[in-house]
């Protein structure tokens, strides 16, 4: 059987390594980073059953310590084509097709410098939340348990002042759930959430918001915050309008927790360029066609899995694992 | 000494300070009617309201002042409810909003 090369090491790249090996194939697995997993990695629960991120990672990566799947890690990639890949350390390795499962990057949250991300203590993003909740320990910068929490949607999404048109998807229903995990921790704490719409698109995400609004009173306030300002006690003041009643509200918090959207990778525009196959307006890889061909590239040999096409929730992003390996069989045989 | 009419005045600020509103009394009305919480603000109650259609009244945007600690009106507005029901059948959260009527009048009937 031929060799298929998956490049990128997260929860898409490992499910499409292994259902190619599954279906017979020899397959190479390149990870850059000095582990496998991905973004996943750094995450504690994910929404909307409170699953353990650990556990869903565990159980893939035991699957592919078990097979023989080849893995490289610290393996970058600097150009590729249907046939071959070249690492950066000028290996070429041959192959008979390649999937592209390098992800996304988180966006920077210093870009919207009027929320003041590493200016101010306790603005932190919804990804330093969830080392915190890893690390089993949330609080203030000054080891304080915050009393006033608010949460702000779409920063870095759907905001053309970023260049970042696009929705993130995924940021809406991390909101709810976070918002809610920090409810848990401190049910004294009074928690908003302000959004210009909420998306809540799949199973039992819009279950799980009712139920932040009912059981867990969390608020929540239709406007986008214009700014953070630091107040006279260390504290935070943020302005937003409430559009539902049409008038400004401002208020002061202790912790300020953005919600970064996902951004195409930079080095897609290399490595588009040099396999000749399109990339979207947003930078993220353009399939061949939205429907039935979501997971294959115009060129014959790239196949593409994850959220390198766009910005995906972890269960989509398994499936394509899957589908992938079926494009590729069919495109092998 | 007299006040001097200066010929100008300040505005009193729009803004909601929530930290400056006491959210006692929204607080007790939620805890009374948690389902007020869930509402997502669809306007399908203030479309269909009969009042609403006849003066300016908007059970939407003073349910939601409410809850942001803005008790100053509230009562009168809520006054122009005839409590004719048509709001109820419409709510996709299935919030019981003649009680919130009720209730708002209740609550703040002193304000």
């Amino acid at each position: 059987m031929e060799r298929v090369i998956v490049i990128g090491g997260g929860v898409a790249g490992m499910k499409a390594a292994l259902d190619l090996r599954r279906r017979g194939f020899e397959v190479t697995l390149l990870e850059k980073s000095r582990h496998l997993g991905g973004k996943v990695r750094k995450w504690h629960c994910l929404f909307p059953t409170f699953t353990s991120a650990a556990e869903v990672l565990g159980g893939l990566k035991a699957e592919v310590a078990d097979s023989d799947i080849e893995v490289r890690l610290e393996a970058e990639v600097v150009s590729f084509d249907n046939r071959s890949v070249t690492l950066a350390s000028g290996e070429k390795l041959a192959c008979g097709a390649v999937v592209l499962a390098t992800g996304f990057t988180l966006f920077d949250a210093r870009v919207k410098e009027e929320y003041g991300y590493g200016i101010y203590d306790n603005v932190i993003t919804s990804a330093d939340l969830e080392e915190m909740f890893r690390n089993g320990r949330v609080a203030l910068r000054n080891g304080e348990r915050p009393r006033r929490v608010a949460f702000l949607h779409c920063v870095g999404s759907r905001d053309e002042k970023v260049c970042q048109r696009h929705c993130s998807k995924v940021c809406c229903v991390t909101g709810v759930k976070q918002a809610i995990e920090v409810k848990k921790l401190f049910p004294e704490a009074d928690v908003f959430n302000f959004y210009m719409d909420i998306r809540m698109f799949g199973p039992g995400y819009e279950e799980m918001y009712r139920e932040a609004q009912l059981s867990h009173n969390i608020h929540f306030v239709r406007g986008r915050i214009s700014e953070a300002s630091p107040t006279i006690d260390g504290r935070l003041q943020i302005k937003a309008e409430d559009t539902l009643t049409g008038r400004p509200l401002k208020m002061s918090v202790d912790m300020l927790v953005l919600l970064v959207g996902m951004r195409s990778n930079d080095d897609n525009v290399h490595l588009a360029e040099q396999a000749g196959v399109p990339l979207a307006p947003n930078g993220f890889f353009a399939p061949k066609d939205m429907f039935a061909g979501n997971v294959c590239s115009p060129r014959k040999g790239v196949f593409y899995a994850g959220a390198i096409t766009a910005p995906k929730s972890i269960g989509e992003v398994l499936n394509e694992g899957s589908a992938v390996a079926d494009a590729v069989t069919e495109y092998l045989s | 000494m007299a006040a001097i009419n200066w010929g100008f005045a300040i505005s009193r600020p729009r803004v909601i300070d929530v930290d400056h509103n006491n959210l006692r009394k929204s607080d007790e009305i939620l805890l009374e009617m948690p389902e007020l919480q869930s509402c997502i603000g669809c306007g399908a109650c203030t479309a269909s309201c009969t009042a609403g259609n006849l003066t300016q009244f908007n059970f939407r945007k003073v349910h939601t002042l409410v809850r942001r600690g803005e008790y100053q009106g509230a009562y009168e507005e809520m006054n122009k409810c005839m409590l004719c029901g048509k709001c109820r059948l419409l709510c996709p959260r299935g919030i019981n909003t003649r009680g919130v009527v009720m209730l708002i009048k209740r609550k703040l009937g002193d304000f």
